[in-house]
C-alpha cells in the first residue's frame, strides 16, 4: 500500500468522524428552515450508503487482496440483515396488528402456535448481536473450508458464491421457512428501546454507520498491512508459487474470507433498522454483482476506493431511478463494461497513477505460470 | 345403430315429401306411424310419457330414449336438460326449441306446423332429471360412429357407473370392433358391475380382475369404496388386493412420469446450458450475458410470427430457428469482439462486464418490446398432448427433446468433423500450443463465441413454446446452466450433456419428495459439495495445461 493511499486512509478516516459528528448536528440541533438542515430521510438515506460502503469494503478485502470474487456477498449482509430484523421484530412485541406478545404478526398469520428454535434468544439483544456476526462468519467458514482446501478457484468460485446466495435466496422466500416468506421482515417499531420513526435514532444510527465503516477500514487496513497480508496478496498474485514455498493458502484465503463475512454481517445488521425492512430479494445473485462493481468503480484494492464508489454509485443509482428510471439500467450496464475496459484500477486507481512505482513486468510471471488465475 | 334405422331415410324421405301438403302435425305424425316399423310406435309411447309433465314418467321416458336410440334422442335429451322440451297435451305433440327460437318436431325433427306455439308448455326437470339425462346422453354416444367418442362415452360411465348405462354397454360390447373402445367398455362394465350389489359374487370378483388389471386413479377411489362398503369377504379381500396392485402400477407410472418430466427440464437444460459450455470451454470465461442470448432467441420467435402472415403460421418455427441462431450469433460476436476479447488475462472482471452486458441487453428488449409477457404461439404440431399407457406426453416438451438432440448432435459434429471444430479443441485443451501451431485463436474465439451464443438463441425459440417471452426470460434459466456446466466439467459436451441429465432429472424426482424449492435447493447444496471433490467438474481436461 502506497503512502498515497494511506494519506488518503487517514483522509477518509477523518470526513467519517467529521461526518458521524456535524450530520446528526445539521439534522438535530438546525432550525427546520436552515440551510443546513438535514431532514431525516436524507440522515437516512446517506446511513443506508455508508452500510453499502461496509460491504463494499468487505468484499474489496478478499477481492482487491486475495483475488477472491464472491459474487454471494450479499448472502452475508442480508443475514446480518435478517439477525438485527428478528431482534427488531421481537421487539414489536404486542404492538403487532395480532397483538401477539410472542409471535411476530406473519407467524400469528401462518397459524402457528409456538416460536420456532431458530427465534429463540432474539429478544435478548446481545444474543441478537452475536448471532449478527456468527451467522455469515460460520457459513462463510463452512463454505470456505470445503471450497479453498478443495482448490476451487477463480471463475467457477465466483459461480458457486453466486449459487450459494441463489441457494438462499430460495430458501428464504418459502413461507415455512419461518422467516417471513417473500414479505419478509418490517414494521418495525423501536431499536433499545428507541424509536426508529424519531429523528435522533436515525442520527445515531448514522453516526453508528461511519463508525462501523471507520472499525470496517481499520480491521481491513491492519490485515493488509501485517505480514499476513502480504503474504496474502502474494496468493492473490501468484497461488500456485505460494503453495509450492510451502504456504498454507487455503488458510490464508478461509480466514480473510471469514472476517469479510463478518464485517458484511454487520453491515447489514445496521441497513436493517435504516431502511426498515428485510426481505429475500436482499439475497439476489444481482445485488451481490452489483456491489462487486462498487468495487470496481473506485478502484480495487485500495478499500477507500472500494467505500467511495458504494457511496458514488448509489448516489447516482438514488438520482437516475428517480430522474430516468429507464436510463438507469443502461447506466449501469455500461458502467459494468466500461469500468472493467478502461478502468480497471477504479476511479482511486487512476488518481493515483503515477504516484505508485511502475510494476514488473507482469506479462512474464503469466508466462512462466501458465493457466494460473490472473 | 339397430336395423330398423334402415328405414329411417325412407321415412324421411316420405315426410319431406308430403311436408308441403296442407297436412296438420297429426297428419304428419300419423302417417310416419303408418309407414315406418313398430318402433315408430315405441317412440311414439316414450315421447307420450312427457306429455302428463310428470318426473317418474319422464325419467321413464329418458331411460327408453337411452336404450332405444331413435335418431332424434340426443337433440331431445339435450332439449329437456336445457329446458327447451314443449309439450302440447291436447295435440298429443312434443316438441323443442332450437337455440335460434324454432320449434320442430321432437320425432321427427322436422318444424312443427299448424299448431299455435302458445299452445305448447315446458317440460320441468329437477336434479333427479338431470343425473338420469346424462347418464342417458352416456350411453347414446356409446352407439356413436366415431370410435373416439365411443372411448369417451365409456369413460364417462366408469365415472358414474351408472347400472342404467349398463344395458346400452352390453349392446355395444357385443357388436364393438374397435379393440381399444371395447378395452374401455370392459372396464366400464367392470366399474358398474363391481359396484352393483346385485351383481354375483363371481361377476363382481371378475370386474374387479379386470379394474385390478387396468385401473387408473378412478378405479382405485372405485375399489377403495367398494373395500369399504361391502360386506361380502371375499369380494373384500379381492378389493383389497386389487387396490394394492393398482396402487403399485400407478406409483410406478408416476416415478415414469417424473423421469418423463425429468427428461423433458434436461432437454431445455441442455439447450441453454450447452453454448455456455462451448464459450466456457474455449475461452476459460462465464458469459453473464448469456441468458439474455436464450431471451433474443425468444424474441426473435415473436417477431417471426408477428411477421408471418396467418397462412405460414406453422412454418414459423422454421423460420426462427435459423434467425434466432443469427441473431444471438450475431450479438454475441459483436459482445467478444467489443468486451470480452480485452478481458481474456481478467476472467473475473469478464464476468462483470457480460453482466452490464446483460442488463443493457435486457433493458433494451424491455424498451423495444415493453415489458410485458409477450405471447408466442404454438404452432398446431406441437399443442396439445397424448396418452401413452399411463404416462401424459405433451407434444412441444417431445419435440424439446428432439431438438435438444438434434442440436447435441449436431454440435458434436461440427466439433468432431469440421477443421473448425478441430481448432476450438486445439484451443480448448492448449491455447499456447494451438497458437503455436498456426491457429488463430482470436478467430476460433471469436467464431466460437457465436456459435455458443447461437446455440443458446436456438434454446430460446424452445423456450418460447413452454415459458412467457419477457426481458427476465434468460435469468431464470442462467444459474441452472451454470451448475450444469460446472458439474459437467468443460472440453466435453457429453459432460454437458450428463450434467443437464442428471440436474434435470434429479430435480424432478426430488420434487414430489420434497417440494420444488427444496430439491432445487438440496441440488445446489450437492453440486457446491460436488465441486469440492472434483473442483474441475465430472468430465475434467486433464493435462498440464489445466492445471492451475
Amino acid at each position: 500500500m502506497s503512502a498515497r493511499l494511506d494519506q488518503l486512509g487517514l483522509a477518509f478516516v477523518a470526513v467519517l468522524v467529521a461526518a458521524a459528528i456535524v450530520v446528526p448536528l445539521m439534522s438535530l440541533a438546525t432550525a427546520t428552515n436552515s440551510a443546513f438542515y438535514l431532514p431525516p430521510y436524507l440522515v437516512q438515506l446517506l446511513g443506508k450508503y455508508l452500510c453499502y460502503a461496509i460491504l463494499a469494503v468487505a468484499l474489496d478485502l478478499v477481492w482487491g487482496y486475495c483475488g477472491i470474487l464472491s459474487l454471494g456477498h450479499g448472502a452475508f449482509f442480508a443475514l446480518g440483515g435478517y439477525a438485527m430484523g428478528m431482534y427488531l421484530m421481537r421487539q414489536i412485541g404486542a404492538r403487532g396488528v395480532y397483538a401477539n406478545p410472542i409471535l411476530p404478526d406473519f407467524m400469528v398469520f401462518l397459524n402457528w402456535k409456538e416460536l420456532p428454535v431458530a427465534w429463540w434468544g432474539f429478544n435478548w439483544f446481545p444474543y441478537a448481536m452475536a448471532m449478527v456476526v456468527l451467522v455469515p462468519g460460520l457459513l462463510a467458514l463452512a463454505f470456505g473450508w470445503f471450497a479453498f482446501r478443495s482448490r476451487v478457484t477463480g471463475v467457477y468460485l465466483s459461480i458457486i458464491t453466486q449459487a450459494m446466495t441463489f441457494a438462499l435466496f430460495k430458501e428464504f422466500f418459502r413461507n415455512d421457512f419461518g422467516f417471513g416468506g417473500n414479505n419478509g421482515l418490517t414494521d418495525f417499531k423501536d431499536l433499545l428501546g428507541f424509536s426508529l420513526q424519531s429523528a435522533p435514532t436515525k442520527a445515531a444510527l448514522f453516526s453508528a454507520s461511519a463508525i462501523a465503516l471507520i472499525l470496517a477500514y481499520a480491521v481491513s487496513r491492519a490485515i493488509i498491512a501485517s505480514k499476513y497480508g502480504k503474504a496474502l496478496v502474494a496468493v492473490r498474485d501468484a497461488e500456485s508459487r505460494m503453495r509450492f514455498l510451502g504456504y498454507r493458502v487455503e488458510n490464508y484465503k478461509l480466514f480473510v474470507f471469514v472476517v469479510s463475512a463478518v464485517i458484511a454481517g454487520i453491515a447489514g445488521a445496521l441497513y436493517v433498522p435504516q431502511v426498515g425492512i428485510i426481505n429475500p430479494s436482499e439475497f439476489a445473485p444481482g445485488n451481490s454483482i452489483e456491489a462487486a462493481i462498487w468495487v470496481a468503480v473506485g478502484g480495487r484494492g485500495t478499500l477507500i476506493g472500494a467505500a467511495l464508489g458504494a457511496i458514488a454509485v448509489n448516489f447516482a443509482k438514488t438520482y437516475f431511478t428517480g430522474a430516468f428510471p429507464e436510463y438507469w439500467l443502461y447506466g449501469l450496464g455500461l458502467l459494468f463494461v466500461l469500468v472493467t475496459l478502461f478502468l480497471p484500477k477504479g476511479l482511486l486507481g487512476l488518481a493515483l497513477r503515477g504516484s505508485e512505482p511502475k510494476p514488473r513486468e507482469v506479462i512474464s510471471v503469466d508466462a512462466i505460470e501458465e493457466g494460473a488465475e490472473p | 345403430m339397430t336395423s330398423p334405422n334402415a328405414s329411417r331415410p325412407g321415412a324421411q324421405g316420405f315426410a319431406r315429401r308430403f311436408r308441403l301438403r296442407v297436412f296438420g302435425a297429426i297428419g304428419v305424425l300419423a302417417l310416419l306411424m303408418v309407414a315406418s316399423t313398430a318402433r315408430a310406435d315405441a317412440v311414439d309411447d316414450t315421447l307420450a310419457k312427457f306429455l302428463d309433465d310428470k318426473f317418474p314418467q319422464a325419467e321413464a321416458a329418458i331411460g327408453e330414449l337411452a336404450a332405444e336410440a331413435p335418431p332424434q334422442a340426443q337433440a331431445i335429451l339435450e332439449a329437456l336438460g336445457d329446458n327447451r322440451l314443449m309439450v302440447d297435451p291436447a295435440d298429443h305433440l312434443v316438441a323443442y326449441k332450437t337455440a335460434a327460437g324454432a320449434l320442430l318436431n321432437a320425432k321427427t325433427g322436422q318444424p312443427v306446423a299448424g299448431v299455435d306455439p302458445a299452445a305448447f308448455k315446458k317440460v320441468r326437470v329437477n336434479n333427479a332429471l338431470r343425473r338420469a339425462i346424462e347418464g342417458a346422453m352416456g350411453s347414446l354416444t356409446l352407439a356413436n360412429p366415431d370410435p373416439e367418442k365411443r372411448i369417451a362415452a365409456a369413460e364417462d360411465v366408469f365415472r358414474t357407473h351408472d347400472a342404467k348405462a349398463l344395458p346400452a354397454l352390453q349392446a355395444q360390447l357385443a357388436k364393438e370392433s374397435d379393440a381399444r373402445v371395447a378395452g374401455a367398455l370392459q372396464l366400464a362394465e367392470a366399474s358398474i358391475m363391481a359396484t352393483s350389489d346385485s351383481a354375483s359374487p363371481q361377476d363382481r370378483l371378475s370386474a374387479i380382475a379386470t379394474l385390478k388389471e387396468r385401473g387408473n386413479e378412478d378405479a382405485q377411489s372405485l375399489i377403495d369404496g367398494i373395500a369399504q362398503k361391502t360386506t361380502d369377504p371375499a369380494v373384500k379381500s379381492a378389493a383389497e388386493s386389487a387396490l394394492a396392485s393398482i396402487h403399485t402400477r400407478l406409483a410406478m407410472w408416476r416415478v415414469a412420469q417424473n423421469l418423463w418430466y425429468g427428461l423433458s427440464a434436461s432437454s431445455v437444460l441442455l439447450l441453454a446450458a450447452i453454448g455456455l459450455a462451448i464459450t466456457f470451454g474455449v475461452m476459460g470465461v462465464i458469459n453473464m450475458a448469456h441468458g439474455e442470448m436464450v431471451m433474443l432467441g425468444a424474441y426473435a420467435t415473436y417477431v417471426v410470427q408477428i411477421l408471418l402472415p396467418p397462412s405460414l403460421q406453422e412454418w414459423s418455427l422454421a423460420l426462427a430457428i435459423p434467425l434466432a441462431f443469427v441473431v444471438a450469433g450475431a450479438v454475441g460476436i459483436a459482445i467478444e469482439r467489443l468486451v470480452i476479447r480485452f478481458l481474456y488475462t481478467r476472467p473475473l472482471e469478464t464476468l462483470l462486464a457480460t453482466w452490464g452486458v446483460s442488463l443493457i441487453l435486457q433493458q433494451g428488449v424491455r424498451s423495444l418490446f415493453g415489458a410485458n409477457n409477450r405471447q408466442v404461439s404454438n404452432p398446431h404440431f406441437m399443442s396439445g398432448a397424448f396418452e401413452l399407457g399411463g404416462l401424459s406426453i405433451t407434444t412441444n416438451r417431445l419435440w424439446i427433446i428432439v431438438l435438444s438432440a438434434v442440436v447435441f448432435i449436431g454440435l458434436q459434429l461440427v466439433l468432431r468433423a469440421t477443421p473448425f471444430g478441430l481448432q476450438m479443441r486445439a484451443v480448448t485443451q492448449n491455447r499456447r500450443m494451438a497458437a503455436a501451431m498456426g491457429v488463430s485463436t482470436a478467430r476460433i474465439d471469436m467464431l466460437a463465441f457465436g456459435l455458443g451464443s447461437g446455440v443458446a438463441g436456438i434454446a430460446g425459440v424452445a423456450l418460447s413454446q413452454i415459458d412467457n417471452v419477457s426481458p427476465n426470460l434468460g435469468q431464470g434459466y442462467i444459474i441452472d446452466s451454470f451448475m450444469v456446466v460446472v458439474f459437467g466439467g468443460v472440453g466435453n459436451l457429453w459432460g454437458t450433456a450428463f450434467g443437464a441429465l442428471l440436474i434435470g432429472l434429479a430435480n424432478k424426482l426430488l420434487e414430489p419428495l420434497i417440494g420444488a424449492v427444496q430439491g432445487q435447493i438440496v441440488l445446489l447444496i450437492f453440486i457446491i459439495l460436488f465441486i469440492q471433490r472434483r473442483p474441475r467438474g465430472l468430465f475434467a481436461l486433464r493435462g498440464r495445461a489445466v492445471e492451475a
